[in-house]
């Protein structure tokens, strides 16, 4: 069945402050969303209200995936759902090693009974790492403790690559990359296209949908999505940036509960 | 009468119990001593820990142990605790020895590896010399009370040059509460000698029911140029007291290190030092611990700096749950002289209750100005973002907490230099955390 992803009325609070007031999208499986817009806007809050992130709280909506309300999950069962977030500030954590947190993480999304060998995760692991131009020598470094902005991008898509999700959240993976690291990031992704994968990319700049084409464009302001179009929409904002959108719709203040 | 209340023992009782075991004359009169400074001296007073609140004089009555003719005849405690294939093994049940095996091998170098009571006995001269002396007997009640009561034990004496490759390897198991309980471990290493040596301090669940002490001292000599390891597991039950003294004296560049895995079920008092004496000497000292239920530890690692370009370092780990709560102090200490000394130690508590309690004394008393030295200190609980980052791969909350809690001991388990000891511990820890 052709992944389906659809998000209705989907509002979310942080320490009571609303900050999402009613998002809707729906993504195919095989289809490029790229969320635009300003900061402050609430792009990234809706990626960590999608994820099950503990500080934010969804107060009204649904996001169906394949017909299952994500929403009702825990953050865990959200992931073996098929729902995957390459965060914008991925946790560091002293002691676990990269592969014996990408080992548990495979074998989790595999489930009980039919976890993989020692042997063939190594060699997964480590063909994905080369196609990702990263050192070998990461595998067994403790989980991005000590990793440069541009490695914990390029694990957070490692990590994508092997768990093999129906829908993917990009928060803001360009930010930190330099050139190099940009591309190497974008050819993971783009590899991972499928018809049975969608993918959500949140970004600030346009440079990174150079690299990745996206079907769709979404800009977010004032916590909805106020203005929705092809790749044509990113070219614009990244010419003209988001006055012409504002005055379009007759906004002052773009943000969401700022102080 | 009230004596009898603070102090189980007295002179007469000790010098009787040692004319008894046929102890030589200089040993019965340490523990006639001993036992009369015990009377006198106080409890020692670690720092935010009331042991006088601990059932300290559960010391129990001597147990005359009976040997057993082969393994297989040890309790399953104790056989799942040796490693594979050892030639060099000591056991010692509740107040004495039961076990006692030794490759002929290291004996034909002049190693000697034995029980202390019989090494007072064979090797007089020798255990007299050291005995006691890293370890002062009226230091307080402790040590005082220790001298008059210990039993069983461990004596190694490595020659210069000769190399002990293999561990030597010791259990101590308690199968009865009432049974005095208190091995002393000594260790001569001389001039430019290596050994490496593991033990295992455990209780028999259920048997080992009712209150009872475990107070042990470790004395360790290291001479010019000599490299002792020693690893030190403790998994004593709940209704068990484990009073551990351990010191270390090291002479010209001689290397110290201690492995302590502090894993009881009870009360815990854990002292750990090393006196870097001589030139060059280098010491290094990780403890891990996991508290459960409403256990209470204290934990005390030292280094003291005398020998010039000395370097010292200590870490110590601890994982607190339920009520259970951890004081661990680190001193450091830089005697004036002590040139090019460096000292660092790191002590980290991580808390998985909001009743359980952590607190980390680094303490750095420096009385030389041409030195270095460092200390870190954090007390914390499982950092909520960590577990949602694991989580949002599909990991169960559950496997999120224990990967950060293994990944918090890492450093020290991982470090573990002799594989089946960290095999040891990692079992035991697993019991313990999921326990």
């Amino acid at each position: 069945m052709a992944t389906h992803f659809v998000i209705e009325g989907l509002k979310a609070a942080i320490e009571g402050k609303e900050i999402l007031k009613g998002i809707n999208l729906e993504i195919k499986g095989g289809e490029i969303h790229a969320i635009m817009g300003p900061n402050g806007t609430g792009k990234s809050t809706l990626a960590s209200a999608l994820m099950g992130h503990p500080k934010y709280e969804v107060t009204e909506g649904t996001a169906l995936l394949d017909g299952e309300d994500i929403l009702e999950m825990g953050v865990d069962e959200r992931a073996l759902a098929g729902l995957f977030l390459a965060m914008q500030y991925p946790s560091e954590i002293p002691g676990v090693t990269n592969s014996d947190f990408l080992r548990s993480a495979l074998n989790a999304r595999l489930g009980e009974g039919n976890e993989i060998s020692l042997i063939k995760f190594i060699r997964k692991m480590e063909s994905k790492m080369k196609e990702l131009e990263m050192n070998p020598e990461f595998a067994h470094r403790y989980l991005n403790e000590g990793f440069s902005g541009g490695e914990k991008k390029r694990n957070e898509i490692l990590q994508m690559m092997l768990l093999d999700p129906k829908i993917v959240v990009l928060d803001e993976i360009d930010s930190g990359l330099d050139i190099d690291a940009l591309r190497i990031v974008s050819q993971g992704v783009n590899a991972m296209r499928s018809e049975d994968r969608g993918f959500l990319i949140i970004t600030h700049y346009q440079r990174l949908l150079n690299y990745i084409t996206p079907d769709f464009v979404h800009v977010m302001m004032q916590g909805r999505i106020v203005k929705s179009g092809g790749p044509e929409l990113a070219e614009r904002l990244e010419n003209e940036g988001y006055d012409w959108v504002k005055e379009e719709l007759g906004i002052v203040d773009e943000t969401v509960g700022q102080a | 009468m009230s004596t009898q209340l603070t102090t189980p023992t007295n002179r007469q009782a000790a010098e009787a119990l040692a004319r008894s075991k046929g102890e030589p004359n200089w040993l019965v009169e340490l523990r006639g001593e001993s036992a009369d400074l015990a009377g006198t001296l106080g409890w020692p007073k670690p720092e935010k820990v009331r042991i006088e609140r601990w059932n300290l004089t559960a010391v129990g009555s001597y147990e005359q142990p009976t040997a057993v003719s082969g393994i297989n005849e040890l309790p399953e405690v104790v056989r799942e605790l040796i490693t594979e294939g050892t030639e060099n093994l000591l056991v010692q049940r509740n107040s004495g020895i039961v076990w006692n095996q030794f490759s002929s091998d290291y004996a034909s170098k002049g190693v000697i590896f034995t029980d202390l009571e019989t090494a007072c006995k064979e090797h007089g001269d020798l255990v007299q010399k050291y005995l006691f002396q890293a370890v002062a007997k009226d230091e307080d009640k402790l040590t005082a009370l220790q001298a008059a009561l210990w039993n069983g034990g461990v004596f190694i004496y490595v020659p210069k040059n000769v190399e002990v490759e293999l561990p030597l390897q010791a259990i101590f198991y308690n199968d009865q509460a009432e049974a005095t309980f208190a091995p002393h471990i000594l260790i001569v290493a001389d001039s430019n000698s290596r050994v490496t040596y593991v033990d295992c301090v455990v209780s028999e669940p259920g048997a080992a029911s009712a209150p009872f002490v475990h107070p042990s001292i470790v004395e360790v000599f290291v001479k010019p140029g000599a490299h002792v390891r020693f690893s030190s597991i403790h998994h004593i039950g709940e209704t068990g007291v484990d009073m551990s003294i351990r010191r270390s004296v090291i002479e010209n560049d001689g290397r110290m290190e201690w492995i302590i895995g502090d894993l009881n079920d009870g009360n815990t008092l854990s002292d750990t030092k090393s006196i870097l004496k001589g030139t060059g000497s280098t010491s290094d000292a990780k403890v891990i611990s996991v508290g459960k239920n409403a256990q209470q530890n204290s934990l005390t690692t030292q280094a003291v700096h005398f020998g010039k370009s000395s370097d010292s370092n200590m870490v110590t780990r601890a994982v607190m749950k339920d009520s259970a709560s951890a004081i661990i102090n680190g001193i450091t200490k830089i005697e004036k002289g002590a040139t090019k000394a460096n000292g660092v130690q790191t002590e980290k508590v991580l808390m998985l209750s909001p009743k359980a309690r952590g607190d980390a004394n680094p303490i750095l008393l420096i009385d030389e100005d041409d030195v270095t030295a460092g200390h870190a200190a954090s007390v914390g609980q499982v950092n909520p973002e960590q577990v949602y980052y694991l989580m949002s791969r599909g990991i169960s909350k559950q496997d999120a907490e224990r990967l950060i809690i293994y990944g918090f001991l890492a450093p020290v388990v991982s470090e573990i230099p002799v594989e089946a000891v960290r095999g040891q511990l990692q079992r035991l820890l697993e019991r313990k955390l999921e326990g």
